[in-house]
């Protein structure tokens, strides 16, 4: 058989999104077989429902957080508080658009006020930037702790993760305000040919890529994953550098915040973004990234988010139920790190030379 | 090769490869009972991947090992380990915290009623030891012994782990003073004499004429021959390592001396006054000119990698000033020294030098884009231009600037360092240790390159255990002992009167 050197097998294997895309196809197969008309697209509206489209649309929190969480763990760190964080903002913008709900007891005049789609207190801009400024504060403080404070990730990250819940319940003194605004609900619930919330992950990746890649910011990750002493000694200024990451984790939560509060409608804080902290840095692990820090790629996490995403959607749609649905998550996270051990690689690489010897 | 009863290790047409690297292309190799075996080869001849390939840590492409006569496929280091070929690496696989009695004993320990028995454990230690002639306290820990003595339990933990037939010794010299030699050849020697088949990797030629019976010559991942220590004059040795006749070294004494009359004695490009740090380094002046090479020398821990931390900003002097053209610097980091001009090869290239997982383009560029901010992003199209141009000027061994750093071995490893610093284009360069564990033909052409770099113009900082390196390349000696620098020399000076002064016997 003759080689192309362009597409050869090896330099399949080891591109960054072979192992994620693997797992994707083969959920995606295990649905075509097992679930009747699960590719079925409808359109209303001009809009697109279905279950791919409802993979894409809630896995968009876990995709945001994935993005953030890739420059977070590439630099050798690891952000447990990003579900805290996404309390956190909920909490704010909640508050900002529907302030009066911290009175214990309201006219009838109010309420009804409160209760219209079209009230908010604050405009939806200010809403969203404040939000995304008070996420990016708790990402700099994560950040402080890291860098300056020189307090170990896993660490620093669990006191905000503890106390981010916390401090969400004192922003609303403890209630779960209730959102009316219909224009903040369509950020999580809007279709504009396919939700709106794609959107905003679209352009954050898009967004971020261009950070990372068409600026040295990306190099400068990777270099102080690596190494971060060298990269000390190169002049980069490493802090800085981790720094930057957490705060930009910090904002990514905060939009993940911004779309889980639009999408219950509600400020939860109990359950916004529960757990979500690992099936992000599951995604970042699922798309290649090694927890020690180093090489990353944006599309691969994302891709491992969509990954974590499909496995629940297809096994809700299947019939599972909710609890045993954790466990196969479980199983299908194993099964893409342990395509990642380098035994594995290893047995593949020799099965594949001796299949090449065998035809030549 | 004649095959015989004596050989212990045959292995016969050794091939392997790596992405983009062919480290062995069909190499033999013979080890005969009771005998030291130098293996010698420069950086990326392929000693390493023979001995890892011999001990089980990689697996050959194609080829066969025999083993006490009979055919094995080594499955595991583990596997190697217990019939009886035993590796102790250059970086010591011990435990420092522990005993010596624990080190050597581990997962060999006596027990009785099911917890271990201390007591026996180390009698049997010191027995081992004594067995060796080393006579010391088995009960300390192992980080209050000096390396040699760390070495040499290593080795006795590998005699009582399996019945050694062959020891592999990587560099087990590279770290030890004269006298810690002798230790270690006295030991050498008597293993040898009870049937221990030693293969013995080191860069000193000395050593292999001293201890060695044969040598086995690579290059290029290729055998060039193996041959009779005493039949093989040092010279033909080395024209066969490095495969090309030996650099002329009065050929770079005439550059040293040319180049010294550039230097004009009021160009001053940095002046150290009572620079120090309590703790590291005593208070110091120092003054570099344009074009000089100013030689560090010292013994280990004598301050010589204190001083170039100091005057790079790594650590922050509490003491003293430290000009740069006329400029005080106050700000002390590598952020800010490189914005001035300044640049240092550390001593400690795998932790402080390399980025092991990013390629050879990547890690040349890096302290240029540092440099340049994060938005000055270097197209990729220069980066590839800039990186081809060190590879080249440096004769750096690789198939493409794509190649992982850490794929390369230790010299070429060095040369994509300094193109990381000659990018930036420095006005001073300061080089700790830059040739250590280096072939003597890179070596030659990085003390070269210090002359080179001398006569464009830039001053140097040249810092080397090796006493004959520094005074081959300097224009000037600063001596140092017991963190202080006790004593400036020119150029020319007689060896014998620096080494006096780093011994402090004058």
């Amino acid at each position: 058989m003759k080689q192309n050197p362009i597409f050869s097998w090896r330099k399949i294997i080891e591109s960054k999104l072979f192992f994620p895309l693997t797992a994707l196809a083969a959920i995606l197969l295990f649905d075509l077989i097992f679930i009747p008309d699960f590719f079925a697209i409808q359109i209303r509206d001009g809009n697109l429902y279905g279950n791919v489209i409802d993979i894409l649309r809630s896995g968009s929190t876990v995709s945001l957080l994935a993005i953030g969480m890739t420059l977070v763990i590439a630099t050798g760190g690891v952000d447990l508080s990003v579900g805290a964080v996404m309390a956190i903002a909920a909490s704010v913008a909640a508050l900002m658009m529907n302030p009066y709900v911290l009175a214990t007891q309201l006219s009838p005049e109010t309420q009804r006020l409160i209760s219209d789609p079209n009230f908010t207190n604050s405009p939806l801009a200010l809403v969203i930037v404040v939000t995304l400024l008070v996420a990016s504060v708790c990402g700099l403080w994560n950040g402080i702790l890291v860098s300056y404070a020189r307090i170990q990730p896993m660490v620093a990250t669990l006191i905000l993760m503890i106390a981010g819940r916390g401090i969400a319940q004192l922003i609303t003194n403890g209630v779960r305000i209730q959102i009316f605004y219909e224009p903040f609900a369509f950020i999580a619930n809007g279709w504009v040919v396919v939700p709106f919330p794609l959107y905003i992950v679209a352009l954050m990746f898009v967004l971020t890529w261009l950070l990372t890649r068409r600026s040295a910011l990306g190099l400068f990750i990777e270099s102080v994953g690596t190494n971060a002493r060298s990269s000390f000694f190169s002049g980069v200024d490493e802090k800085k550098i981790k720094l930057l990451a957490y705060t930009f984790c910090g904002f990514c939560a905060g939009m993940a915040g911004i779309i889980a509060s639009a999408n219950i409608k509600t400020s939860d804080a109990n359950n916004i973004g529960l757990t979500l902290e690992l099936d992000a840095i599951l995604a970042v692990v699922i798309g290649g990234t090694l927890m020690s820090g180093g090489r990353f790629s944006l599309l691969a996490s994302i891709i491992g988010a969509l990954v974590m995403q499909a496995t629940t959607i297809s096994m809700y749609a299947r019939g599972v139920p909710a609890n045993a649905v954790m466990a196969i998550k479980g199983v299908v996270v194993i099964l893409v790190i342990l395509l990642y051990s380098e035994q594995v690689k290893g047995l593949v690489r020799r099965i594949t030379a001796q299949r090449k010897e065998a035809q030549s | 090769m004649a095959e015989s009863d004596e050989d212990i290790v045959m292995m016969d047409g050794i091939r392997k490869s790596f992405p983009g690297v062919k480290a062995l292309e069909g190499v033999d190799f013979r080890l005969r009972k009771g005998e030291i075996h130098a293996l010698v080869g420069e950086n990326g001849a392929g000693k390493s991947t023979l001995i890892k390939i011999l001990t089980g840590v990689e697996r050959p492409d194609q080829g066969t090992i025999t083993f006490d006569g009979k055919e094995v496929s080594m499955k595991s280091p583990q596997h190697a380990q217990a019939i009886g070929i035993s590796p102790v690496y250059q970086e010591i696989n011990l435990c420092p915290n522990l005993t010596v009695a624990e080190n050597i004993m581990i997962g060999a320990a006596p027990m009785k009623l099911g917890s271990i028995d201390w007591k026996l454990m180390n009698q049997r230690a010191e027995q081992v030891l004594n067995g060796l002639d080393i006579d010391i306290d088995v009960t300390q820990t192992l980080g209050s012994y000096s390396v040699a003595i760390q070495q040499m339990t290593a080795i006795a933990r590998a005699l009582v782990i399996s019945s050694v037939k062959v020891l592999i010794l990587d560099e087990p010299t590279s770290s030890l003073d004269t006298h810690e030699t002798k230790q270690l050849f006295r030991l050498m020697d008597k293993l040898k004499r009870e049937g221990i088949a030693i293969i013995f990797i080191t860069h000193f030629l000395d050593q292999i004429y001293e201890i060695t019976d044969r040598i086995t010559i690579l290059r290029n991942g290729k055998l060039v021959g193996s041959y009779e220590t005493q039949s093989l004059p040092r010279l033909e040795l080395i024209a066969k390592m490095i495969g090309r006749s030996l650099i002329d070294y009065d050929d770079m004494k005439q550059a040293k001396l040319e180049s010294s009359q550039h230097i004009n004695k009021s160009d001053v490009l940095l002046e150290a006054k009572g620079l120090g740090l309590s703790g590291s380094v005593e208070p110091f002046d120092l003054v570099l000119r344009r074009g000089e090479v100013v030689g560090l020398a010292g013994l280990l821990g004598s301050g010589r990698s204190e001083i170039a931390r100091l005057l790079f900003g790594v650590d922050t002097p509490d003491s003293g000033s430290l000009t740069m053209k006329d400029k005080v610097i106050d700000e002390h980091s590598p952020v800010q020294s490189i914005d001035h001009g300044l640049a240092l090869c550390p001593e400690d290239r795998k932790a402080e030098g390399i980025v092991g997982e990013l390629t050879i383009r990547e890690n040349i560029i890096l302290a240029m884009q540092a440099n340049r901010g994060v938005f000055k992003y270097l197209s990729l199209q220069s980066q590839y231009e800039l990186a081809d141009k060190y590879i080249k000027l440096l004769q750096i061994a690789t198939p493409s600037a794509d190649q992982l750093i850490k794929n390369l071995s230790g010299g070429n490893q060095q040369k994509v360092i300094l193109a990381r610093w000659l990018a930036t284009n420095p006005q001073i360069l300061i080089l700790d240790e830059p040739t250590r564990g280096i072939d003597v033909g890179t070596k030659a052409e990085i003390q070269k390159l210090v002359l080179t770099l001398a006569d464009e113009g830039k001053a140097c900082v040249f810092i080397s255990s090796e006493l004959e390196e520094v005074m081959r390349t300097s224009h000037r000696i600063a001596v140092l002992r017991d963190r202080k620098k006790i004593a400036e020399f020119p150029g020319d000076v007689d060896a014998n009167k620096i080494m006096k002064s780093m011994a402090g016997s004058e």
